[in-house]
């Protein structure tokens, strides 16, 4: 995919651009960003007919004025960014990318960050295929997740019960924690309740490998998932 | 089964029993009234739940002696040299002010179960409506001869964490180089099944950076134990030939100690001890015994709410209980402990109650970043809390796998002590 992004703004650059090339090319290796973005799937989109998820999308997030998706809720720190017209450039992405809070005190986003700086520049470089003219090229991937597994959809659509899911979440708090905080052991906060469903089939079916989690997820009927995931989806700090 | 809002409440003899007597009033008219005994695994999280839960519904008092709870989890990373004590070191201040959890700091030392009051060593006695016993442990006198309370400072146990610990450890660090640690083992059912050998092989792991020929020497009355390939395998791989085992066949059950002399005798023989961790046999905490709860070492309860099977209004958690299925953890009492404050909520508000689920995982710590688990999920049977799926750890797993285990670990800690004290 580098290559072929690369290739192309060679052909579609405009002379005297080859400085800009240069430093796209320079970010990192957007092919292997995308595995590594697996890792922040479960909260962002980004691609064709990306949405706001428990994250916002993050298409175009380069230059974009940080907090400034209409319509997303976001937390107080973001909210605090925006007012002080925070740009979301390739320095502060970089330092967001390596510990969200160190850049965003309060934010959501309770990632524990990518220490290597070569993770964090193939993760820009992914990102970075999603903003200004990379975005225009027909040719360009669709991204969009697909979803592993699949669900009938009335499975999909039942309505949880959220009381429920309160009494069944407390089996999940032991580990992970309601604060959002992801160390060790994943934030599980504010989800999609759609990705939710979706990720705890997954551990039924054992397509994802965790064995506490295959177990978990083993003994919970569909309407127990979606209780869950009503609980978890709006579950504050 | 699939549940669905029409038999969440049907299922379970108890949940019948709660639909029939709702909205008790306390004897005093005013709010109903829950005491908790013991602000450890369970009784932390017991009373946090309720309290929580209840939107100032109930009046909920903590019992608890001491100020500031030491986990006995990852009190052997302590002694490993992974954790600092202060770090597994908890205080009750959340539970009190953002809770408003009544916290007393006295022992409990008697049930009226008539009356229906504790008694404080401080001479008070407090009223109940429900009573929740999560007191841990106690030792059976004479499990191990030679060995009582008063010589626990000589021989320490470190199976109570804190003071025990930190014991432990400086005894370890001031081992003669070359020296012997010893540890007896206790028979089953008893706190914690892999904790033994986990402790075993963080001391192997000090004394191999300090005191490389030193020797660990268990005596141990069990044939096999907790995660054995596992601590076997990383004992071979990390510690060769610093670890030996005497099993029941090799005389590991038939153990006396002499705390003046530092001797342990194992079957006959004679070894001399520079360290001796001697870790008795268990019963339930002595406030079970003294509200005449128990039945042999352990108190029964009904596997559905864990109430106590001689008093309705007694719910009993964690390792004092006789439940069933699930070892004597950290995870288990506070898994049981939100099915029992669920039933407590549901037995004096109405609130609603739904069948229990429970589950434990126990991480292990055998070298750095060598992290092993084990765990299961558990339903009610009328006779028992049943097991019905596990998993454990492989053998031969890489290592980028062994530390996201104990990475994962550390991620649990966090989020049970938050879960225990908020
Ligand atoms: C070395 C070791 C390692 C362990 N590692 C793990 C692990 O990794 N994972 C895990 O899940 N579990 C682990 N455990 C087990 C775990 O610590 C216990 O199973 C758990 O603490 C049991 O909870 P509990 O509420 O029954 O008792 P405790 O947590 O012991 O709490 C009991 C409390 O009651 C108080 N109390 C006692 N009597 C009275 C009284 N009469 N009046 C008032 N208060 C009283 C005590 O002061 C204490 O605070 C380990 C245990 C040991 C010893």
């Amino acid at each position: 995919m580098k290559t072929r992004i690369f290739a192309i703004l060679l052909a579609l650059a405009p002379p005297g651009a080859t400085l800009a090339q240069e430093d796209a090319q320079l970010i990192g290796d957007a092919e292997r960003g995308e595995q590594l973005f697996r890792q922040c799937s479960g909260c962002h989109q980004i691609g064709p007919g990306a949405e706001n998820r428990a994250g916002p999308h993050l298409n175009g997030i380069f230059g974009r004025r940080a907090g400034s998706i209409e319509g997303f809720d976001y937390s107080k720190g973001l909210e605090r960014a925006f007012q002080d017209n925070m740009v979301w450039n390739i320095q502060r992405l970089n330092l967001y990318l390596e510990n969200p809070r160190s850049l965003v005190s309060g934010t959501r986003m309770a990632f524990r960050g990518l220490k290597k700086q070569q993770d964090r520049d193939d993760v820009l470089a992914y990102l970075r295929s999603y903003t200004a003219s990379p975005q225009d090229i027909p040719e360009s991937a669709p991204t969009a997740r697909k979803r592993e597994v699949d669900l009938p959809p009335e499975v999909l659509e039942i309505v949880g019960d959220r009381d429920y899911g309160e009494y069944l979440a407390s089996e999940c708090v032991t580990c992970h924690q309601t604060s959002g905080m992801d160390e060790g052991i994943p934030s599980i906060t504010r989800w999609y309740p759609e990705d939710f469903v979706i990720a705890m089939h997954a551990y039924k079916q054992k397509m994802r490998p965790h064995p506490v989690m295959q177990m978990m997820a083993g003994r919970l009927s569909d309407e127990e998932i979606a209780a869950l995931a009503a609980y978890f989806a709006d579950l504050e700090e | 089964m699939t549940l669905n809002r029409r038999n969440f409440l049907g299922t379970g003899a108890f949940a019948a029993a709660t639909l029939a007597a709702p909205m008790v009033r306390a004897a005093s008219h005013g709010k109903p009234k829950v005491v908790v005994v013991g602000g450890g695994a369970g009784g932390a999280t017991a009373a946090r739940y309720i309290a929580k839960d209840s939107n100032g519904e109930i009046d909920v008092t903590l019992i608890e002696p001491t100020r500031m709870y030491y986990t006995c989890f990852f009190s052997n990373l302590y002694i490993g040299g992974f954790r600092e004590l202060s770090s597994i070191g908890h205080s009750y201040g959340k539970l009190a002010s953002e809770y408003g959890i009544n916290v007393v700091h006295d022992w409990a030392i008697g049930v009226d179960r008539d009356a229906k009051t504790v008694s404080l060593a401080g001479g008070a006695k407090v009223p109940y409506d429900r009573l929740i016993l999560s007191p841990g442990i106690d030792f059976v006198d004479g499990a191990v001869p030679g060995w009582d309370l008063s010589t626990q400072t000589k021989m320490p146990h470190a199976y109570k964490a804190g003071t025990q610990s930190e014991l432990l450890k400086d005894q370890i660090m001031a081992m003669p180089e070359g020296g012997t640690y010893v540890m007896v083992a206790p028979p089953n059912p008893y706190r914690c099944p892999p904790g033994p050998y986990e402790r075993v092989s963080m001391v192997a792991h000090v004394l191999k950076e300090t005191n490389p020929t030193a020797k660990i020497l268990i005596a141990d009355p069990k044939d096999k134990f907790s995660k054995q390939a596992l601590f076997e395998e990383g004992w071979q791989k990390h510690y060769g030939g610093m670890i030996e085992r005497l099993g029941p066949d090799f005389g590991g059950g038939n153990v006396s100690v002499n705390a003046d002399t530092m001797e342990v005798n194992i079957d006959g023989e004679i070894v001399k001890a520079d360290v001796c961790n001697v870790i008795p046999a268990q019963k339930a905490g002595a406030i079970c015994d003294a509200a005449a709860l128990t039945e042999g070492n352990w108190a029964p309860v009904d596997g559905h709410n864990m109430q106590s099977r001689m008093d309705e209004n007694i719910y009993i958690l964690g390792d004092s209980s006789n439940q069933g299925d699930m070892p004597k953890s950290g995870y288990s009492a506070n898994s049981q402990a939100k099915v029992a404050a669920m039933a407590v909520r549901g037995s004096l508000t109405g609130s609603r109650v739904f069948p229990a689920k429970y589950s434990n995982t126990c991480w292990s710590l055998i070298a750095t970043d060598d992290g092993v688990k084990v765990g299961a999920s558990y339903e009610p049977t009328d006779e028992k809390i049943a097991s019905v799926s596990s998993f454990v750890s492989q053998t031969g797993e890489d290592a980028d796998m062994r530390k996201r285990t104990y990475e994962e670990s550390i991620g649990w800690y966090a989020g049970i002590t938050s879960d225990m004290f908020g």
